[in-house]
């Protein structure tokens, strides 16, 4: 029973670590219906700015605040160049052009920073903490609060600024917001942004845990089936789904895993996402769109 | 107009690629060493300082030595990405050798792409080196002519550890009852020591026990919580890229003590250890290619290619690490074998089948290795057409928290006990693929 | 992608181009492999005409079917995988296995497309990564796949079809010249029957398909099935066509992401689009490396000068993208139409 309480909890607190990459996804695809895909590039490059300023010998803030002031600079290039020229076209085509961003800010990123691998410390004690025989890891506590904080920071951007509240007039209907007089580009500048500022705290809490590299592009993978579990749309989506797919998939691979030979979780989220979504289409917290002829 | 400069871009890709056409072969001065190399994307950390190793040497002999008996080499680097796909692209394009300079080997720099050019090579007569990889029934070159799986292959890797374990525990004797848990990247890579294990457990009486870990392996709880519950004596960790400093991070957290866990070849370097931060303090390698800057060799490249501003390196400080290492390593089995080749054929540039002649017969003992200034970070070595693997052998090192630290003189593997196993495989490998073993008769 | 049905298809050109698939294919089994050298034909022709096979496949599902999936490399790998086992387990002649394995592969596709009666859009595209997933694991973990292999590779021990050795670069060249042209006739027949015609219909809106009678969710299965079958018959000539061997790295999500690019730049709902689009991703990398090396060679790090091809890539696909939306077929078509016209286009 405590090998199963522990493998539950933990699986719990590691899913977040998923939840807060999916964030990411969903701000950028509830103002601008973009699926981004360079999200994983953006925790690479944000991560590696900012790990290479501290190497060079920035104090810890004045890192966090270039890195920031650079993640905004490239939001809005990334409006002007790629996303204003699209504007209008299908989803599906801006899909592929988030994807040829991937390749540019992984090409940038590694060609100016370099390909080595880096260590961040963050200065959380990985000491696990027991509570009774179960053991808890201190990192994924952190993590599982900041994904929580962060969660709770962007509800309070969203409900109680006025720039949040024009980014759901976009959301909600995109049309209505441009005649009322919101600016749509300033918006899409703003929540590409945020998206990069989650993707740096994203990028800092996984590159804490496995060094800052390459790989951390490839967190996405794991963050997708969160994504559909919790619907494209939904902030709280995303925190739920992250625990479900973390605990589901450390307990299939205790449990499950040892009569199949092991090593499924890159799929099992998938096949959970799959069930889940047959029960409702659009995610636990998507919003089902109508369909009319 | 923008119609028009679309179609533009298109026309000159096409003609792009048409002046990429492989020149025909000629008696020139220089041997041509193509390497596919990977600075892009995930494997990149690793592949950046191997290739700088490589070519510093290479740049060395060139322009210190003045090639090899007065043979430059001619380098030309190509992206692949560690692709086998676009490796076999490379392989086509230069397996003709360029502007009359002929290639010799070739370096593959990975272990599927290895496979992927298993049989083209042995039609094409060139030889494909990938020293530290490949199958390890490959060191059979009876029945795999044209594979070189040179140092240390899987078999032999299981076998080192194991025999440090020994060594550790004082006496062979001391393994019966023990437990030996292998965490290993789930690929072939991973599983492929799980031959010799199996019959190294069944020898010395040890419980062995394998658990996977799924590519890319940025969460492994799961699977350290399971190794807890065994409670092992030893860790051999098997892992690749990510999932190496991932898993000592959640070993230390489930209380496994890094000092008992063993790394593989490639789960042995700076890039593995220095993201577990203080966790990797004691962890241990297999060190066929030990790190460290101040072997002889690192004395004289750093006064002639370091110094003079001719070091591929972009950031010094990796000077001496382990993956730059391999780089100088690989790069002087290959000088070497060239030498033995032209001792033979004189001192010319050597084709493919030359190459292959070569490479089997290359030996190189202690004194020559304290010529080239390699004692100590290369082990002694003798290759044959039956043996393709020539060393065998591997030092410890131990992570002491900033540099790797050697902890052992060379540890061979027990040949003795592996061969069968090779022969075995090699033999199923040779009937399923209606390949007639060579006999040594009328070789020299 | 909501291409009207009155427009050409881009089958075969309309009839301005009535020489023209005559003349291509007088140019690729008579011209190409007299002249070619062994370089161009198996390392740039043979992958090229594959990954074409590979684009069709995709495209007859995303671009007429408008289902989209990022699983294209795990079905490459089943039909790799099938031929394999039906040749070393079942002693099935190459060509034969060729299309049972296509078929296995259908019947793998038509398995993953069931959801799609009630998962759509990104949610049906991130779900078909279980598929990509899945079989990754699948091939590794379980020997008996690649016969037990020790390196987890599958190769055949000779390549023959109905007793002639076809392992010679040019041998290569036209079996995959054949199955390409025959199984590209039979796409775009099949586009302009009344299977296609229901396709894109429920691309175009399924609910209106639904109502004027189409029975949606056996004709989008239908369409994985199709598209998969293609897939796997593109994922066995790669391996044994192509690369010689293969193990599921070959199969990758990269892999999938490739096909989906060329499909994209190629042009979505075009058969020669894929040609076009497979034609500039295998040799656009090649001509960037060409020209890099020639102009920057030596004085930029190669670490920076790779990465830097990398980010040009990137950068040529969202200009493709921004500049033309229906992929290179509709560049290619409308140049075509202006050199007809030529002297009298006033």
């Amino acid at each position: 029973m405590n090998l199963f309480l522990e493998t539950f909890i933990g699986g719990l607190l590691a899913g977040t670590m998923y939840s807060l990459v999916a964030i990411g996804f969903v701000l950028i695809y509830k103002a601008s219906g973009v699926f981004n895909f360079a999200q994983g590039s953006i925790l690479l490059f944000s991560g590696l700015t900012f790990v290479t300023l501290l190497e060079k010998g920035v104090p810890f803030a004045g890192a966090l605040a270039i890195t920031i002031v650079i993640l905004v600079v490239g939001a809005v290039v990334i409006e002007r160049t790629v996303l204003r020229p699209l504007a209008n076209r299908s989803p599906m085509t801006l899909f592929m052009a988030t994807l040829g961003l991937s390749y540019v800010v992984e090409g940038t990123a590694q060609g100016l920073m370099g390909a080595q691998v880096h260590a961040l410390d963050l200065g959380i004690e990985d000491v696990p903490v027991f509570i009774g025989d179960v053991m808890i890891s201190q990192f994924d506590l952190v993590a599982a609060l900041t994904a929580v904080l962060l969660a709770a920071v962007l509800a309070l951007l969203f409900n109680r600024t006025r720039i949040g509240v024009s980014l759901r007039a976009v959301a909600d209907d995109t049309r209505a917001a441009l005649s009322i007089g919101i600016n749509l580009n300033r918006i899409w500048q703003i929540v590409w942004a945020v998206a990069g500022i989650t993707g740096l705290v994203a990028g800092m809490l996984w590159g804490a845990r496995q060094g800052i590299q390459f790989s951390l592009s490839l967190v996405v993978l794991k963050a997708l089936p969160v994504l559909i579990i919790g619907g494209f749309t939904s902030i709280g989506g995303a925190i739920v789904g992250g625990l479900i797919v973390g605990a589901a998939e450390t307990l299939a691979e205790t449990y499950i895993g040892r009569f199949v030979g092991g090593g499924i979780t890159p799929w099992f989220p998938y096949f959970l996402a799959i069930a889940f979504l047959y029960i409702r289409p659009a995610g636990l917290f998507g919003e089902r769109a109508l369909e009319r002829v | 107009m923008k119609r028009l400069t679309l179609t533009a871009l298109l026309a000159a890709t096409f003609a792009g690629t048409a002046l990429v056409s492989p020149a025909a072969y000629a008696d020139g001065k220089e041997q041509y060493v193509p390497l596919p190399t990977y600075r892009v994307g995930p494997y990149a950390s690793s592949g950046t300082l191997w290739w700088a190793g490589e070519i510093d040497y290479l740049r060395y002999i060139n322009d210190v030595e003045g090639g090899i008996n007065g043979v430059k080499l001619k380098v030309e680097e190509f992206e692949t990405e560690w692709s086998p796909d676009r490796t076999v692209e490379v392989y086509e394009r230069v397996k003709n050798g360029k502007d009359g300079a002929p290639v010799a080997f070739f370096f593959t720099h990975g272990t599927p792409a290895t496979y992927a050019l298993t049989e083209r090579s042995a039609k094409d007569k060139i030889s494909l080196i990938d020293p530290a990889g490949g199958q390890p029934e490959a060191t059979n070159g009876l029945v795999f002519s044209y594979v070189f799986p040179l140092l240390l292959n899987y078999y032999s890797q299981a076998s080192v550890g194991i025999n440090y374990i020994a060594q550790k525990e004082g006496g062979f004797d001391k393994l019966k009852g023990k437990k030996i848990v292998t965490v290993y990247h789930d690929s072939a890579y991973g599983r492929a020591t799980q031959p010799a294990v199996t019959v190294l457990a069944k020898k010395y009486g040890f419980e062995d026990v394998q658990i996977p870990v799924a590519d890319p392996g940025n969460e492994q709880s799961p699977q350290w919580r399971q190794v807890r519950e065994i409670k092992p004596d030893w860790v051999f960790l098997r892992t690749w890229g990510v999932s190496t400093p991932v898993a000592i991070k959640t070993a230390a957290r489930f209380g496994i003590p890094a000092d008992h866990i063993i790394g593989d070849v490639w789960a042995g370097s700076e890039a593995d250890v220095i993201p577990a931060g203080a966790a990797a303090t004691g962890y241990q390698a297999l060190a066929p290619y030990p790190g460290g800057p101040e072997f002889e060799i690192h004395n004289r490249l750093r006064k002639t290619i370091l110094e003079a501003g001719k070091s591929d390196l972009k950031d010094p400080k990796f000077f001496g690490a382990v993956y730059y290492n391999i780089g100088l390593i690989n790069a002087a089995l290959a000088v070497e074998a060239l030498r033995v080749g032209q001792a033979k054929f004189g001192n010319r540039p050597l084709n493919g089948e030359e190459g292959h002649w070569a490479f089997e017969h290359l030996t190189i003992d202690d004194a020559r290795l304290k010529q080239i200034g390699f004692y100590g970070l290369l082990q002694s070595i003798k290759l044959s057409p039956a043996d393709h693997e020539g060393g065998g052998a591997a030092r410890i090192q131990q992570w002491d928290g900033k540099k790797w630290v050697l902890v052992t003189d060379w540890i061979q593997a027990d040949h003795a006990l592996l061969r069968p196993l090779i022969e075995e495989k090699s033999a199923a490998y040779a009937k399923e693929h209606n390949i007639t073993p060579r006999t040594l008769a009328g070789e020299n | 992608m909501s291409q009207s049905l009155s427009s050409p298809l881009l089958v075969l050109p309309d009839n301005n181009f009535r020489l023209f698939t005559p003349a291509i294919l007088l140019i690729g089994f008579i011209v190409v492999p007299v002249t070619g050298s062994d370089y161009w034909l198996g390392a740039i022709l043979v992958p090229f005409l594959i990954l074409s096979l590979a684009g069709l496949g995709l495209n007859l599902l995303t671009g007429y079917a408008g289902q989209t999936s990022l699983g294209s490399g795990g079905f490459m790998s089943v039909g790799a995988f099938a031929t394999f086992g039906l040749v070393v387990h079942g002693g099935v002649p190459l060509p034969v296995a060729l299309l049972l394995s296509g078929l296995i592969t259908a019947g793998a596709g038509l398995l993953f497309g069931l959801p799609s009666d009630r998962i759509k859009g990104f949610y049906l595209m991130v779900s078909s990564l279980a598929a990509q997933f899945f079989f990754e694991w699948l091939f590794q973990k379980f020997p008996w796949f690649y016969n037990y292999d020790s390196s987890g590779t599958i190769e055949l021990p000779r390549l023959s079809v109905f007793g002639l050795d076809v392992s010679s670069p040019v041998g290569r060249y036209l079996t995959t010249l054949v199955i390409v042209v025959a199984l590209t006739w039979f796409a775009a027949n099949l586009v302009r029957s009344q299977t296609g015609r229901s396709w894109m219909a429920i691309r175009d809106m399924d609910t209106a398909a639904a109502v004027i009678g189409i029975p949606v969710y056996r004709t989008k299965v239908l369409a994985f099935a199709v598209s998969s079958f293609y897939l796997g018959v593109a994922g066995a000539l790669w391996a044994f066509i192509y690369l010689g061997s293969a193990s599921v790295q070959s199969f990758g999500i990269a892999r999938s992401f490739q096909v989906l690019f060329i499909i994209i730049i190629g042009g979505v709902g075009s058969i020669s689009g894929n040609f076009i689009g497979a034609a500039f991703i295998s040799l656009l990398p090649l001509a960037i490396d060409h020209v890099a090396q020639h102009l920057f060679a030596g004085h930029v790090d190669a670490g920076l000068l790779q990465n830097i091809q990398k980010a040009i890539f990137g950068l040529l696909i969202i200009l493709f993208l921004v500049r033309e939306p229906d992929g290179l077929a509709r560049l290619f078509k409308s140049f075509g139409e202006r050199l007809t016209n030529w002297p009298l286009r006033f």
